[in-house]
């Protein structure tokens, strides 16, 4: 129940783009369309779904301090939370090159048409910005961090979707001053459905 | 980029008209987390410019040495040794401003400036350019943040950094503070709003 709930709050409430706007950079570069701003979408909720356990086992058994003990009783004060950032980005990256040859092998189409946005997505703040969160918080178990990453990964997806297809439909039906038009409308737009966002606040199951 | 870039427009074109937020679209993230108050904008600009100026040159000094497949894990170990100093380094001596930027500071690794740069200049430029290319675009970044958090500030608490502005005269009249430049999305339409200004001066960076 509580996983639920916490599932449910990563999607709405504590929302990656419109909650926290991480990983805004490739939320504004790739959401001239629908088509790839999804792939990217399921990419990134995918790496999120996956990282944050790993890393939670990691900060949990390695890195947090005390968390040596399992391997025995002279380990009990050793704390080695400063190398937390290193061991995350780590992580992430090794993943994110595991990902990208899991996907070249199992499944050419999807590959092509994810292309370069698979690699970058090691340095889409939204996963780190998840693992940080995710120590930050003390999550009880890790089934706690599945969730809230899919959460995290569903908002993104759905954020990103959202904001490409009113760009998809701006370019046709409006005149925008030529100033704004391109990355400042999207901005201004990204900022009004955050503040539509914020009704979800004090969401609770 | 690889063709010989002067040093100094290395060091200026970033500040305004390579801007690397409101042109290039980098680093937008922290811009908008941060700048809700002056202080943590000004710590972050500080600190970005730091990391930034020195991952160039380490990265710029090492580029002939590494293998270009793993060229972005190892941009990423530099780059995230150099955080965890800046890191460790605030939480020494600026407890206050690090609890406020919270998760911000590790998300410099992530930060694209910073992968931007060390992709797009220091690994085709020498040492010394790449330093002052650090510089430039840190500062550039360091500009954009203190502007949203000047505003940001001024308009949401009528203060800036931490000392009161607006007079209480002001109050006593009825002005009230307007509570919604506090809100994470108003770093969003200030931010619009610079874009606009600013490609209305330079006409060639304007979208069809």
């Amino acid at each position: 129940m509580e996983n639920l709930n916490i599932f449910i709050r990563s999607i709405f409430v504590d929302n990656m783009i419109f909650a926290y706007f991480l990983g805004m950079c490739s939320f504004i570069a790739v959401s001239k369309n629908v088509k790839t701003a999804f792939g990217l979408g399921i990419a990134v909720t995918f790496m999120l779904v996956v990282t944050l356990p790993v890393n939670y086992l990691l900060e949990t058994y390695v890195l947090r301090a005390g968390a040596l003990t399992w391997l025995g009783e002279e380990y009990a004060d050793v704390d080695l939370s400063f190398l937390s950032l290193i061991m995350f980005i780590a992580v992430i990256a090794s993943m994110t090159q595991l990902v990208e040859m899991a996907v070249e092998k199992y499944s050419p189409t999807l590959y092509s048409q994810l292309g370069i946005f698979l690699p970058l997505i090691a340095v889409n703040c939204a996963i780190l910005g998840g693992s940080l969160f995710m120590q930050q918080r003390d999550f009880p178990s890790v089934w706690t961090a599945v969730c809230a990453g899919g959460g995290w990964g569903l908002g993104w997806l759905l954020a990103i979707t959202a904001i490409a297809a009113i760009r998809e439909r701006l370019q046709t039906y409006s005149n925008i001053p030529a100033p704004l038009r391109g990355v400042g409308i999207t901005f201004i737009l990204t900022a009004l459905m955050g503040i539509a966002f914020m009704s979800f606040l004090g969401i609770k199951i | 980029m690889a063709d010989k870039v002067k040093p100094l427009d290395a060091l200026l074109n970033p500040l305004s008209r390579n801007n690397p937020v409101v042109v290039q679209i980098l680093g937008i993230c922290s811009v908008l987390a941060v700048t809700a108050k002056l202080e943590p904008a000004i710590v972050m600009g500080i600190s970005v410019i730091a990391v930034l100026a020195l991952a160039n040159v380490i990265i710029s000094l090492i580029r002939n040495t590494i293998p270009t497949n793993i060229r972005i894990i190892v941009q990423l170990v530099v780059v995230a040794g150099l955080v965890v100093i800046v890191d460790q380094v605030l939480k020494a001596y600026a407890y206050d401003a690090s609890k406020q930027l919270s998760v911000f500071i590790g998300l410099i690794i992530t930060n694209c400036i910073l992968m931007g740069r060390l992709e797009a200049f220091a690994m085709a430029n020498k040492p010394w350019p790449s330093f002052l290319d650090g510089i430039g675009n840190g500062a550039g970044y360091a500009i954009i943040l203190i502007i949203v958090g000047f505003f940001r500030e001024l308009l949401g608490s009528g203060t800036l950094l931490g000392y009161q502005v607006v007079p209480q005269w002001c109050y006593d009249h009825g002005y009230v503070n307007n509570g919604l430049m506090i809100l994470p999305p108003m770093a969003l339409i200030v931010v619009g709003c610079i874009i606009w200004v600013q490609r209305s001066y330079n006409k060639d960076l304007q979208e069809p």
